[in-house]
């Protein structure tokens, strides 16, 4: 077990946004929290990232533990958070927004070499490298947080609806461009989506939660096939 | 002749506002605190750098021991104020408020201590080279050498800024810290100490401001208050948030008094910072150098 989580609850003062939460993702795994808006699942997201306490439970990665941490130290972990909104810098530039990135790493010849990477990864990005973040599409903006955590060399790397107000074909595209890179470079995923469809597609492991609380967890072709979740939470 | 005289004069007086609404835009970037205490943290500096030079009479050394220790003070304020403040307080009206009157409390308590260890009589030191104006053939105009220092003084600093802002790593993380706290932290910027070190910055910038504009003026306990005035008219008028605009706001105070003063009348130069901050935010309401907002943001 890579990333172990166990009987997590996060309140927002008196609401139990996530309820006793246990499940665990392999090394190398891509697993998919897939529920509908107001599930918790950015609750979630935002404790495993260090921005907010856990009232009570526990979270661990590699066995060192997550919770009490500040998100800069759980970065030094190797633990990266693409959160909600597509969360670039405005104010930056893209090269600016990408070199943040690196900026605490010491290896400086892997931190270029990581950004060569993400510009391969995502082209649209190195014509745009001068330009304000805020001059970017939506699909770009995406492209350009997820390409400035890569720049850090995560070893998990949680994402939070990546896909949200996308057009189907540019999702296509980062979610390709993601499964691409974990079997490439052994990266563990885990990847938050109200588009359970796309997402079950490329994961391994689904993670289903409803009202804060776990529903079904299991493979995800599994997850997939199964006709009473389809009915209630994977909306098809 | 005279127009250009007063307005080097207005460039020399609005470098100085230009340093003192750096600081200011530099806390309030890094913090989002407007920073009363701006003036008590200078004059602290100014006194520290008068005690220098009265010992050793050495105007050259003075100025880089004010700039320690304005930095150690602002580090100090954000590390001991600001910071426990902004932990205990997560929402509310008080969470904006909070900080300002704190800093008007630190500007009460230095100039206190100031008084009690310097007293609160007038001291005067000279300035390193002469405050006689240039003279060309008959004519001289007040315009001096120390004057000329004074712009090029500011105009070094502002170089070193804009370096270290658009050029370092420091700059590039000082910046994600002001705009998006967040996500600089999600990206691994340590926020509290980028934060602590925009204060120290801010602090430094601050004891130049004072040690260049004392020997023109004196030096006690509230001398620097005026300048802290005209250096949020100046930070406001490039809009708050601009480094730029900062300096910008500066100089043209600095040209627009000059030329009240020589042409109007001297009592109403103060009047006239507010009259000329208050038609430019009815022009331009966000500042000269308000942000600008791109797509869907
Ligand atoms: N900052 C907050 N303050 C109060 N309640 C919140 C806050 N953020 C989320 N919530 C509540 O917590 C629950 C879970 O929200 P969230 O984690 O954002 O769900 P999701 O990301 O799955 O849509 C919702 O009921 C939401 O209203
Ligand atoms: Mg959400």
């Amino acid at each position: 077990m890579t990333l172990q989580v166990t009987n997590l609850s996060i309140n927002h003062d008196a609401i139990e946004a996530v309820q006793d939460l246990t499940f665990s993702i392999n090394e190398g795994e891509l697993a998919a929290v897939i529920g509908a808006n107001g599930a918790g699942k950015t609750t979630l997201l935002r404790a495993l990232s260090g921005l907010k306490n856990p009232k009570s439970g526990s979270a661990t990665w590699r066995d060192n533990s997550m919770i009490g941490k500040r998100p800069e130290d759980l970065v030094r972990m190797g633990i990266l958070h693409v959160s909600d909104g597509k969360t670039v810098i405005p104010e930056l530039t893209v090269k600016e927004n990408l070199a943040l990135g690196g900026l605490w790493r010491k290896d400086k010849t892997d931190v270029a070499k990581a950004t060569t990477e993400v510009l391969e990864l995502f082209p649209k990005l190195g014509q745009r490298l001068a330009q304000r973040a805020d001059t970017l599409s939506g699909g770009e903006r995406q492209m350009l947080a997820i390409g400035r955590c890569l720049v850090a060399r995560p070893e998990l790397l949680m994402l939070d609806e990546p896909s949200l107000g996308l057009a189907p074909i540019i999702i296509e595209q980062i979610f390709t461009a993601l499964n691409d890179l974990r079997k490439r470079t052994g990266l563990t995923v885990l990847l938050v989506e109200q588009n359970a469809m796309s997402a079950l597609e490329i994961a391994d492991k689904g993670i289903i939660i409803n009202l804060g609380k776990l529903v079904a967890q299991g493979a995800a072709r599994d997850l997939i096939n199964d006709p009473t979740l389809q009915a209630a939470y994977l909306g098809y | 002749m005279r127009l250009l005289s007063t307005f080097l004069i207005g460039v020399s007086s609005g470098s100085i506002y230009s340093l003192m609404a750096l600081a200011l835009v530099l806390v309030w970037r890094s913090t989002r605190v407007v920073n009363f205490a701006q003036a008590g943290q200078a004059i602290a500096s100014t006194y520290l750098g008068y005690l220098v030079i009265t010992h050793t009479n050495n105007y050259w050394l003075a100025l880089p021991v004010a700039m320690v220790a304005g930095a150690v003070i602002g580090a100090l304020a954000d590390i001991a104020l600001i910071r426990p403040l902004n932990r205990r307080i997560k929402s509310g009206p008080v969470l904006e408020i909070a900080p300002v009157i704190a800093t008007l409390g630190l500007l009460g308590l230095i100039r206190s201590l100031v008084g009690m260890i310097w007293g609160g009589d007038l001291k005067q030191y000279r300035a390193p080279v002469s405050i006689n104006g240039f003279t060309f053939g008959h004519t001289t105009i007040p315009f001096s050498r120390f004057n000329l220092l004074i712009v090029f003084t500011a105009i070094v600093v502002m170089v070193i800024f804009a370096f270290v802002f658009q050029r370092t790593g420091l700059g590039l993380a000082l910046r994600a810290a002001a705009f998006q706290p967040e996500i600089a932290r999600l990206a691994g910027v340590r926020v509290d100490l980028v934060r602590t070190i925009g204060w120290a910055i801010a602090g430094a910038t601050g004891a130049i401001a004072g040690v260049l504009v004392t020997p023109s003026t004196s030096l006690s306990p509230n001398s620097l208050d005026l300048l802290l005035v005209l250096g949020f008219v100046s930070a406001v008028i490039g809009g708050l948030e601009s480094l730029i605009g900062a300096v910008i706001g500066g100089l043209i105070l600095g040209i627009g008094l000059a030329l009240i003063l020589e042409y109007v009348s001297t009592s109403l130069a103060f009047p006239a910072a507010f009259v000329v901050l208050i038609l430019i935010l009815i022009v331009k309401p966000a500042g000269l150098f308000g942000m600008k907002r791109g797509r869907d943001a």
